[in-house]
C-alpha cells in the first residue's frame, strides 16, 4: 500500500468537509475520486498533499505516518499534486514553472540538470513550443497541462490530479486520458478528481464516491456505478443522474 | 538560458564607472561614484528579498545602521582592523536578521512591510538612548584612527576600494542567486508562496537565507560609510528614506532582474547629483523623483530593464 487513509476527518467550523473517511491505495493503480460538488475531493486532496492537517485520523504513505508533515516534506517525500483552480506561477516562464516541479520535489535536481528534465516533460504534455513564454501568457487548457507537467517533473510516486480534465474540448480530453494512461505506465500511482464521468471510468482501476464528506461507496467503477447509494447521491441533480447512468452503460 | 551573459556587460560598466576617479584621481567625482555604488549595493541587496522573494522589506536600512555602529565602535572603540569590521558587521547584521525573519517572514504582503519599519524604528530609538552606543548625538571616530591606515586622506581612498570591492561581490552574489536553485524557489515563493510550499520548497528556510544575504551587504556598506565620514547619528543611519530610495531604484530599473537594479542605482544617482546642483529644482528632487516613479509604475510597471525586454526579444538573453 502507498498510500493509506484511516478515519480522516477535516472540519471547517461547523461544516464536516472530509467525514471519518478510510481508503487504500495500491502502488500504481489509478484511483478515480468522484461526488457531487462541495463532497470534501478537494479538501481531501489538500489533507494527502498538507495544506490542512487533519482534526481527526491518520495518514500513512509507504508506512510512514505522514498526517503532520509540513507540505513540502511530503512534496519531497513524492507526492505531488495538481489544482483545481490553476495556479501557474505566472511571472515565471512556463520552462522555469517546471523547472521548480524537478528542482524541489522528489526529483531534487540541480538547476542546470532540472532544464533538460523540464523540457522533456514538456514534450510529453506538448508545452515545449511554449517554454519560453510567461506561465500567464497560456490558455487554460495549456495551463492545465502546465500543473500536470510540474508536478511530473519531480518524479512523484503519488500524483494527486484535481480536474484535470475540465473545461477541456473533446479531442483535449482524449489527448489528456493518453497523458494519464502515459504516466501510470511510468508506475506512478495517480489519484484523479474528476466529474467527467465517462473518463473516469475508463482510466480507473477503483473508484471512491463521497458525498457530503462521506465515502458512499468503493470498487471498480462497474461495482461503483450500479451502487444504489451512489446513483442516489447524484440523484439531487436529476440530470447528473440521469447521464451517469447512461455514460457507465 | 543564455541569462549568464548578464555579467559581461554589466561588470566592465560598473568597473569603468569604478575606475573613473581612481584615473583622474578625482576626490570630487570620487564622492559621486562613492554613493553611486553605495545605491547599487543597496539596491541590489534589497532586489534579493523585494525582487525575487517578494517581500518588501520597508525598513531594510536598519542593517545598514546596524553596520555602521558596528563598524565604528569596533574600529574606534576596539582598534579592530578595517577589513576585519567590516565582515564582523555583515556576521552581526546577519544572524539579527535571521533572528528578526524567524518573526516577521511569516507576516505577508503590507503587514511584513509596516512590521520592517518598525523594527528600524525600535533599533534607532534604542540606539538614540543609550549613552555607551552616543545617543542622539552619535559617534565621533577618534582621528588618531586613520593614522595607522596612512591618514584621513588615504583612508577616504581605501573606504572607497573597499566599496568599489563590495559592490562587485554584490553584484556577483545577486547573479547566482538569480541563475540558482536556491533563486528559482525564492522566485516561486514570490509568485506564490503556498503553491510553493505545495512543491516542496522549504519556504521558511529559504525567506530566511534571502533575508540574511540581503542584510549583509548594506551592513558592510555601513561600516565602511562609518569608516569614511567618522562620525555617525542614529537619525542617519536609520534613515527610511535610504529605504525608500532602495526600493524606488529596483522599481525603476526593474525589480527581480540582475542589471535592473544596477542601472536603476547608476541612473538615480546622475538624476539626483543633477536635481540637487540645479539652483531651480533642487527642492523639488523628491518632488520630482516621486512623479518618474509614478509615471514608471504607470507606463513601465517592470522598470527600464522590463520595459527593454518585453519589447525587444533579442535583448533578452542579455538583458537579466
Ligand atoms: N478553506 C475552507 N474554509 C471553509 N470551508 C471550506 C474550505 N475549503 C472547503 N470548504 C468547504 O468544504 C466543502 C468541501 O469542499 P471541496 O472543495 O473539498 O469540495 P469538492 O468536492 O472539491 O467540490 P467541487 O466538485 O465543487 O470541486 C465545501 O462545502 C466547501 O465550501
Ligand atoms: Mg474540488
Amino acid at each position: 500500500m502507498i498510500l493509506r487513509l484511516e478515519g480522516v476527518t477535516k472540519r471547517f467550523g461547523g461544516l464536516v468537509a472530509v467525514n471519518n473517511v478510510s481508503f487504500e491505495v495500491k502502488e500504481s493503480e489509478i484511483l478515480g475520486i468522484i461526488g457531487p460538488n462541495g463532497a470534501g475531493k478537494t479538501t481531501l486532496f489538500n489533507l494527502i498533499s498538507g495544506v490542512y492537517i487533519p482534526d481527526e485520523g491518520e495518514i500513512y504513505f509507504k508506512d510512514i505516518r505522514i498526517t503532520k508533515f509540513s507540505s513540502y516534506e511530503r512534496a519531497k517525500m513524492g507526492i505531488a499534486r495538481t489544482h483545481q483552480i490553476v495556479r501557474p506561477m505566472n511571472e515565471l516562464t512556463v520552462l522555469e514553472n517546471v523547472m521548480v516541479g524537478a528542482c524541489f520535489g522528489k526529483a531534487d535536481l540541480g538547476f542546470k540538470d532540472s532544464v533538460d528534465i523540464a523540457m522533456d516533460v514538456l514534450k510529453l504534455l506538448g508545452l515545449q513550443n511554449k517554454a519560453e513564454l510567461l506561465a500567464g501568457q497560456l490558455n487554460l487548457p495549456q495551463k492545465k497541462r502546465l500543473e500536470i507537467a510540474r508536478a511530473l517533473a519531480s518524479f512523484p510516486d503519488v500524483l494527486l490530479l484535481d480536474e484535470v480534465l475540465a473545461g477541456l474540448n473533446p479531442r483535449e480530453v482524449e489527448e489528456m486520458l493518453e497523458v494519464i494512461k502515459k504516466i501510470r505506465s511510468e508506475g506512478i500511482t495517480i489519484l484523479m478528481i474528476e466529474h467527467l464521468m465517462h473518463a473516469v471510468m475508463s482510466v480507473s482501476d477503483r473508484i471512491v464516491v463521497l458525498d457530503f464528506g462521506i465515502k458512499i461507496a468503493e470498487g471498480t467503477p462497474k461495482e461503483v456505478a450500479s451502487d444504489p447509494k451512489v446513483i442516489e447521491a447524484y440523484l439531487g441533480d436529476p440530470k447528473v443522474a440521469l447521464k451517469f447512468v447512461k455514460e457507465v452503460k | 538560458m543564455t541569462k549568464k551573459y548578464v555579467l559581461f556587460w554589466l561588470l566592465p560598466i560598473v568597473l569603468l564607472i569604478a575606475l573613473y576617479p581612481i584615473v583622474t584621481d578625482n576626490f570630487l567625482v570620487r564622492e559621486n561614484i562613492f554613493l553611486m555604488l553605495s545605491y547599487i549595493v543597496f539596491a541590489s541587496s534589497m532586489n534579493i528579498i523585494m525582487g525575487y522573494t517578494g517581500y518588501v522589506s520597508f525598513g531594510h536600512i536598519v542593517f545598514y545602521g546596524i553596520g555602521s555602529y558596528v563598524g565604528i565602535l569596533l574600529i574606534n572603540n576596539l582598534h579592530v582592523h578595517f577589513v576585519i569590521a567590516v565582515l564582523c558587521a555583515a556576521l552581526v547584521a546577519g544572524v539579527i536578521a535571521l533572528l528578526i525573519g524567524e518573526a516577521v517572514l511569516r507576516l505577508r504582503g503590507a503587514i511584513f512591510a509596516i512590521a520592517t519599519i518598525g523594527i528600524n524604528e525600535a533599533v534607532k530609538s534604542l540606539v538614540a538612548n543609550v549613552d555607551s552606543l552616543g545617543g542622539a548625538v552619535g559617534i565621533f571616530m577618534d582621528f588618531s584612527v586613520y593614522d595607522s591606515y596612512g591618514g584621513p586622506d588615504k583612508a577616504l581612498w581605501i573606504a572607497y576600494y573597499a566599496m568599489v570591492i563590495l559592490t562587485v561581490l554584490t553584484i556577483l552574489v545577486s547573479y547566482f542567486v538569480r541563475n540558482s536553485k536556491l533563486g528559482l524557489g525564492l522566485l516561486a515563493i514570490r509568485e506564490d508562496e503556498d503553491t510553493a510550499l505545495v512543491v516542496g520548497i522549504n519556504t521558511k528556510r529559504f525567506k530566511s537565507i534571502a533575508y540574511f544575504l540581503s542584510a549583509i551587504f548594506p551592513a558592510m556598506a555601513g561600516t565602511i560609510f562609518a569608516f569614511k565620514s567618522g562620525n555617525i547619528v542614529p537619525d542617519d543611519a536609520f534613515h527610511i528614506v535610504k529605504s525608500v530610495e532602495m526600493i524606488f531604484i529596483n522599481v525603476f530599473g526593474g525589480l527581480g532582474t540582475v542589471s535592473g537594479p544596477v542601472l536603476g542605482a547608476i541612473i538615480y544617482e546622475k538624476l539626483k547629483d543633477y536635481l540637487l546642483t540645479n539652483p531651480t529644482l533642487k527642492d523639488l528632487h523628491l518632488a520630482v523623483s516621486g512623479v518618474t516613479l509614478l509615471l514608471i509604475v504607470i507606463f513601465a510597471p517592470s522598470g527600464i530593464v522590463g520595459w527593454f525586454r518585453e519589447r525587444f526579444k533579442v535583448v533578452r538573453g542579455v538583458l537579466e
